[in-house]
């Protein structure tokens, strides 16, 4: 599925906080819109985010409608051995997204 | 002593006041959904960086940064990032947990504004420590209600 990007540093350093940047493609509609024909668009958001390492949780995210369109995230993780992370969502219409990258530790 | 001396005196002693800091607690707007958060505990408005454009054109997608200057193990370390709003109709915008503690507490996102008001943000330590931060956005075309 092509609904995200994410995006880690190529060489992490072992106990060294590192950047994850994931930015996902998803309307995360309000709620409180109409479509052409009058019609309100039901509220469909992203709600939750976790982003797991080698299978442990290291960071979640409750969101919601206040976040915009397309959520973007940035955000700093400690690594102490090569593996990988994660990410998985969910949104209102139950549908679930995930991604994943590998990260390099080294020194 | 004439008038122009004097006026001129008062004003040097204006400028002997010391500027107060800008932001103290009690320019935390009131958002009912901060109290289930809080608790009743009380809340530091400092450490917490909570960075948004003072001006934003539209409310649709407006760049926020959130930021706690480390160092902090071995002390208390950031378990819960809550983000509030004022006016949204949605108060509780996020909520960014840290199941494990990491030295280094910097999250960017981009979030929707339904017109002027302030943001709050307020980090929970795991010492139970609240640290807060608030600042405004004036916001020239509300995020919600039309369409984009």
């Amino acid at each position: 599925m092509a609904d995200s990007r994410v995006a880690v540093p190529g060489k992490i350093v072992r106990g060294q906080p590192f950047e994850v940047r994931i930015s996902i493609r998803h309307p995360m509609e309000t709620g409180y819109r109409m479509d052409n024909a009058g019609k309100s668009i039901p509220r469909n958001v992203i709600r939750s985010f976790t982003c797991r390492y080698n299978g442990d949780l290291v960071f979640s995210a409750k969101l919601s409608s206040g976040i915009a369109a397309n959520p973007y995230l940035r955000f700093f993780l400690t690594a102490a051995d090569s593996g990988e992370l994660v990410f998985e969502w969910v949104d209102d219409a139950g549908t679930r997204g995930s991604d994943h990258a590998a990260i390099t530790v080294g020194g | 002593m004439n008038a122009r001396r004097s006026l001129l005196r008062s004003f040097g002693a204006l400028a002997l006041v010391p500027w107060l800091p800008a932001r103290a607690a009690e320019d935390v707007p009131d958002i009912p959904a901060l109290k289930p958060m809080l608790g009743g505990r009380d809340v530091r408005w400092e450490k917490l960086k909570l960075t948004l454009p003072r001006l934003a054109d539209n409310g649709f997608a407006v760049p926020m940064k959130l930021a706690m200057d480390g160092p902090f193990a071995p002390g208390p370390t950031v378990r819960t990032i809550h983000l509030f709003s004022e006016t949204n109709p949605v108060p509780d915008m996020a909520a960014f947990e840290y199941p494990v503690p990491v030295e280094r507490i910097e999250i960017d996102s981009r979030i929707r504004l339904a017109g002027t008001q302030h943001i709050v943000a307020v980090a929970t330590m795991s010492d139970g420590t609240l640290y807060g931060a608030a600042t405004e956005v004036v916001v020239t075309l509300a995020g919600c209600m039309d369409g984009t």
